[in-house]
């Protein structure tokens, strides 16, 4: 795997959850009923920096939780690597809340597909919004991000790489090739 | 990890405690999800599990429809005395011809110790054992582990003693398999005519009096005197059962401290356990069923969308 460009540095990733919440906040009007959801395991991080800063802003922590979609999967009948099942954890109503669905990068939908109908079986949301770091499309189902911090136009044989200081000790965007 | 290195679940003897671990931590999931408004996941779609119940159980096999239900797998249940056993059909035969219907995971029950691992190694389906004879009762134990967990926080070097018919206890040998393997301390209390001979060379220490048995426990898993069986063979009444092994509130404050209390039901109140205690705050009973699901829905999930 190698980088073949350099795509967003530590602060350039600061500036683009600012403007992530700027928008989110302004189409809202606000953040009355919002609330936050996080897929596993770097949508998590980047929802829980997006709630920092709104809290910032608002000075108000909207809810937040974590979503684990590994039991909704479509290709866990294709029995090849078992992917590793956790805990999801919401510990508020979803119900009439207008939420926030994070994850780090948008590529088939498959995983929004699966996190859709895992929180329509938890609830039911006023809205779902999907908010992503980068798309980078070739998408393979009928879905869009409402809120994106970059597009970036990929090849198959390339790659997103989001590090984040949580996971990764460092906030950065890269693009990859995955052709060694 | 995040697979099964075992294709079925015939017992907890020789598993490894890296697939007790995963079955335990990937229940978490699954107890979240019984708490949902909507109590159903679409993991298993597609899949068919037969419940083949050569003995009676109600709860266990609802325990386990449920769990399969809950993973939206097509659920046949198979109940032997209106079955073609009755009419000489050997279990190879009955097995394999569920098995030419195609379907994918079978869950059994049966009288005979050693029935699943006969059938697992004659035929291609998955199996999952809900108790065979006295041998074992894999996901019983599992359910007590992890209950045990949820109060203790870790099993390692946590003292259990297992109290009641240990030599005709299904319940009690996966236990002590499991709990050995997870590192924690295991002991058995009983009428020495329960407590069969061989279990000192496996580590389990054995008491014969409740109130030491007490003193040296964490948490008791008190096992149902089957007085529908041969129990009453073994010892003289059960008045006299109740006095000398009987979990009564009276020991309980002469031991003066907390102790976690497992039974895997049904219950024979005033029989091993007294009404007061098995409702009492030491008392995980309830627990234990509800955990029982997850831990179900955990065992399907892993074995069911595992590798071949």
């Amino acid at each position: 795997m190698t980088i073949k460009h350099h795509i967003i540095d530590e602060f350039g990733f600061d500036r683009m959850i600012s403007r992530l919440v700027h928008e989110i906040l302004e189409r809202n009007q606000g953040m009355g009923d919002l609330a936050i959801i996080g897929l596993r395991t770097r949508g998590e991080f980047v929802a829980r920096r997006l709630a920092e800063r709104i809290a910032h802003i608002e000075g108000e922590t909207p809810p937040l939780g974590v979503l684990d979609v590994t039991l909704y999967r479509d290709d866990l009948r294709q029995h090849l690597r078992q992917p590793e099942v956790r805990a999801t954890d919401i510990l508020f109503d979803i119900t009439d809340k207008n939420i926030l669905l994070v994850d780090d990068v948008l590529f088939t939908g498959r995983t929004v597909r699966s996190a859709l109908d895992a929180l329509m079986d938890i609830g039911r949301a006023r809205t779902i919004q999907l908010v992503v770091l980068v798309d980078r499309g070739h998408r393979e189902l009928p879905i869009r991000a409402d809120f994106i911090g970059k597009n970036i136009t990929t090849s198959r044989g390339e790659e997103i790489r989001v590090r984040l200081k949580e996971v990764d000790g460092v906030d950065a965007i890269d693009l990859v090739s995955t052709e060694s | 990890m995040s697979s099964l290195s075992i294709r079925h679940l015939l017992g907890l003897d020789g598993v490894p405690r890296e697939d007790i671990q995963l079955i335990l931590d990937s229940s978490d999931t699954f107890l979240e999800i019984l708490d949902r408004p909507i109590k159903k996941v679409p993991t298993l779609q597609g899949k068919t599990v037969v419940n083949l119940f050569f003995e009676n159980s109600t709860r266990t096999r609802v325990s386990f429809e449920l769990a399969e239900r809950r993973l939206s797998a097509d659920v046949v249940n198979f109940a032997a005395s209106s079955s073609s056993v009755s009419k000489g059909e050997t279990l190879l035969d009955t097995a394999r011809n569920i098995e030419a219907m195609k379907v994918d995971i079978i869950v059994m029950r049966h009288s005979a110790a050693g029935a699943g691992h006969f059938l697992s190694e004659r035929c291609t389906s998955r199996f999952i054992n809900a108790g065979d004879g006295s041998h074992e009762h894999p996901t019983q134990a599992l359910l007590d582990m992890y209950t045990i967990r949820q109060k203790h926080a870790s099993l390692e070097g946590l003292r259990v003693c297992i109290i009641g018919d240990i030599a005709h206890s299904r319940v009690a040998m996966s236990n002590i398999y499991g709990l050995l393997s997870m590192g924690a301390e295991v002991a058995v209390c009983g009428p020495s005519s329960m407590i069969p001979y061989r279990l000192e060379q496996l580590g389990v220490r054995v008491f014969s009096d409740i109130d030491e048995a007490l003193r040296f426990s964490d948490v008791i898993n008190v096992l149902r005197i089957q007085l529908e069986r041969d129990a009453g063979a073994n010892f003289p009444s059960v008045r006299e059962y109740l006095n000398y092994f009987g979990i009564t509130r009276r020991r309980l404050d002469k031991l003066g401290r907390d102790i976690t209390i497992l039974h895997p039901g049904p219950i024979n109140r005033g029989v091993e356990i007294e009404s007061e205690v098995a409702d009492g705050p030491y008392s995980v009973i309830l627990p234990q069923v509800t955990n029982g699901v997850a831990i179900r829905m955990a065992v399907l999930y892993l074995i069911g969308t595992s590798a071949e």
